[in-house]
């Protein structure tokens, strides 16, 4: 698990610190990171249905949002509860573009341990920085 | 927590940061509260305020309520008025919730008539009214039907067999905002919020059964005339607001203004939160519509809930709502935009209004509270933590030096994080239960982050509005059962 979650940036909400060695991990990483903040074990959700994850946005930060976004859509929309495994980040032009699929199962709050409900990402301090060591990211999650 | 130096006190309980505090500040930032309260407010409190005293167009002060704390571009707490012609408007200024806010119901009910069948009543509260991540609510909407609620508010659900002619007449904007324009509202928010009409939500939101208590009764004329005749009389009190769908209508605004605010009308961004544009720019009418779509979506969403509170106190007791006296004492938004009318240096002004996190609080003879009400002056719904109790309060004709706004809540003092580790679910549900309050959550972990030691002291926000003469207590209402996301 390479995110960790921030106690003292956002007193009524939360807020996580996502690493990974790829700006693709890094994707990864934030998604289970958000997921995590509404479910308690990640494990507990089953790759039973699958949904594509399409965004584009003129730079990574914008496209990480865009990502993360998906998330809180499908589980108001559909109610699924969803992970990301692999993600595809291309050039498209001016803009950059990400194709995932994401996978996961309806919530079902006897078997996932529910926890809060994530009403939006936020653009307090949201950032990406490279550094040689990798990609880490900054989120701070309306409650 | 550290107060500026330069915060001198006005008065009890009015402080004021000067213009000079921070570049860019075009009026003074005014902070209401006891000099404790004011003491524990986090830094970001006062840095938020400053940030807003800076947009164009702001009104005499830009204010933080008594139970402030940091938010996202304002404080929660923060209220500023802009002039329409030459002021903004900013998602930041209303809130993620659009309209999230307080509703308040009586029954003549006592607390001894109702305590045998509180666990009952309690479960079966927790069964109709669904709450927790993902919920859904039992009203089944197509999109277009989605988009009537959002046009009409309570008037949709007045139509549809959810409603009380008089549930209408005592909600803040009779429950429905004109000037709601679906069309400016994305199809994304449309899909989030299609249903979840009737649903509570998580983090902070609640409906909890609650007892007036005749020591509690500080003003027995305005509790009378409130509807609270009778000692330990039971009453409901409930807190949610617009679900995804207002969440998502702010998303996708924030983006918008942010995109047009420096590049389109040259107002320099200092906080992304803070994104906003000229009331009067296309951008800023459309999110203004937009707005009002979330806003009524919520009225409809408190007041199908309302629905499901007669329902279930109707089969546990076995006697009508009408003969169980359940009746809506009121509604009220704490995340919201409006148009209002004001006294400014003795004139007349229409502004618009941002309270995001506080309560609009009309005194006594004022146009807008219903008739009812209006020699008494507005009720206003303070919830407290689900262990402290909640407040009622009228506003008072003094208001006027917050443009008629007071608290919304208790706010928070610790974070989710700690207060996960300071307390566990299970075991604050026995402490509770012994202390004679049954709950039931949808998440433990979740409950054991609103521990009434994460928020402040509710009586310390109620004495503070009081002081500064922005309202005045009417009722303490005392937690007996919760339910909770």
């Amino acid at each position: 698990m390479s995110y960790t979650y921030l106690d003292e940036i956002a007193i009524a909400d939360v807020a996580f610190e996502a690493r990974a060695d790829t700006r693709e991990g890094l994707f990864v990483e934030a998604g289970d990171a958000l997921m995590n903040v509404m479910v308690e074990d990640l494990g507990s959700v089953r790759p039973l249905v699958r949904r594509d994850f399409h965004a584009r946005a003129e730079d990574l930060e914008r496209l990480l949002f865009e990502y993360l976004q998906e998330f809180i859509f499908f589980k108001d929309a559909e109610q699924l509860l969803l992970r990301v495994f692999e993600v595809a980040i291309t050039q498209e032009g001016e803009k950059l573009g990400l194709t995932a699929e994401a996978a996961g199962e309806r919530i079902d709050p006897r078997r996932h341990g529910l926890n809060a409900d994530v009403k939006a990402v936020t653009l307090h301090r949201f950032r990406i920085r490279h550094e040689p060591e990798g990609w880490t990211a900054t989120v701070v999650l309306d409650i | 927590m550290t107060v500026p130096r330069e915060l001198t006190q006005i008065s009890n309980a009015v402080w004021e940061l000067p213009v000079s505090w921070k570049s860019g500040m075009r009026v003074p930032a005014r902070f209401l509260g006891t000099r404790e309260l004011i003491e524990h407010f986090d830094d970001g409190v006062f840095e938020q305020a400053a940030n807003v005293a800076t947009l164009p167009g702001i009104q005499k002060y830009s204010f933080c309520m008594p139970d402030g704390h940091w938010g996202y571009g304002f404080p929660i707490g923060g209220v500023a008025a802009f002039d329409p012609d030459e002021g903004v408007i900013s998602p930041g200024g209303i809130g993620f919730d659009i309209n999230c806010g307080m509703r308040l119901v009586t029954t003549n009910l006592t607390y001894g008539e109702v305590e045998p069948h509180l666990p009952r009543l309690v479960d079966r509260l927790f069964e109709r009214i669904p709450s927790g991540v993902g919920g859904t609510g039992f009203v089944q909407l197509t999109e277009d039907g989605f988009l009537d609620v959002a046009e009409q508010g309570a008037r949709w659900c007045l139509r549809n067999g959810y409603a009380l002619p008089e549930d209408l007449e005592l909600t803040e904007e009779q429950g429905c905002m004109e000037g709601a324009d679906p069309a400016k509202v994305s199809h994304k928010a449309v899909q989030r919020g299609r249903n979840q009409i009737g649903t509570l939500g998580s983090g902070n939101h609640y409906l909890e059964v609650q007892v007036a208590k005749e020591e509690n009764i500080f003003n027995p004329g305005l509790a009378r005339a409130f509807g609270i005749t009778m000692p330990d009389q039971i009453v409901v009190m409930y807190h949610c607001g617009s679900r995804g769908f207002g969440h998502q209508v702010a998303t996708d605004y924030l983006h918008v203004l942010l995109d047009v605010m420096e590049r389109v009308y040259g107002i320099r961004i200092i906080d992304r939160e803070l994104a906003c544009a000229p009331f009067r720019s296309p951008q800023g009418q459309d999110y203004f519509s937009a707005m009002k779509c979330a806003v009524n979506m919520s009225f409809a969403n408190r007041q199908v809930i309302l629905h499901r509170v007669r329902e279930v106190f109707s089969e546990v007791f076995g006697k009508s709502p009408d003969e169980l006296g359940i009746r809506q004492v009121y509604d009220v938004t704490h995340n919201t935009a409006k148009l209002e009318d004001h006294l400014i240096d003795g004139r007349r002004h229409r502004v618009l209004i941002h309270r995001k996190g506080s309560t609009r609080a009309f005194g006594p003879g004022m146009e807008g509270i219903p008739e009812r009400y209006k020699a008494f002056g507005q009720p206003v719904i303070i919830g407290g933590s689900m262990e402290t109790g909640s407040y009622l309060l009228a506003g008072v004709g003094s208001g006027e030096s917050t443009f008629y706004s007071t608290a919304h809540g208790s706010g928070r003092v610790m974070s989710r994080h700690s207060a996960r580790k300071k307390y566990q679910g299970k075991k604050l549900v026995r402490d509770m239960q012994f202390r004679g309050i049954y709950v039931r959550t949808a998440s433990m972990r979740g409950l054991a982050e609103e521990a009434g030691g994460a928020y402040k002291d509710i009586d310390a926000v109620a004495g503070a509005c009081e002081l500064a003469g922005i309202s005045t207590p009417v009722a303490r209402l005392t937690p007996v059962g919760n339910i909770k996301g």
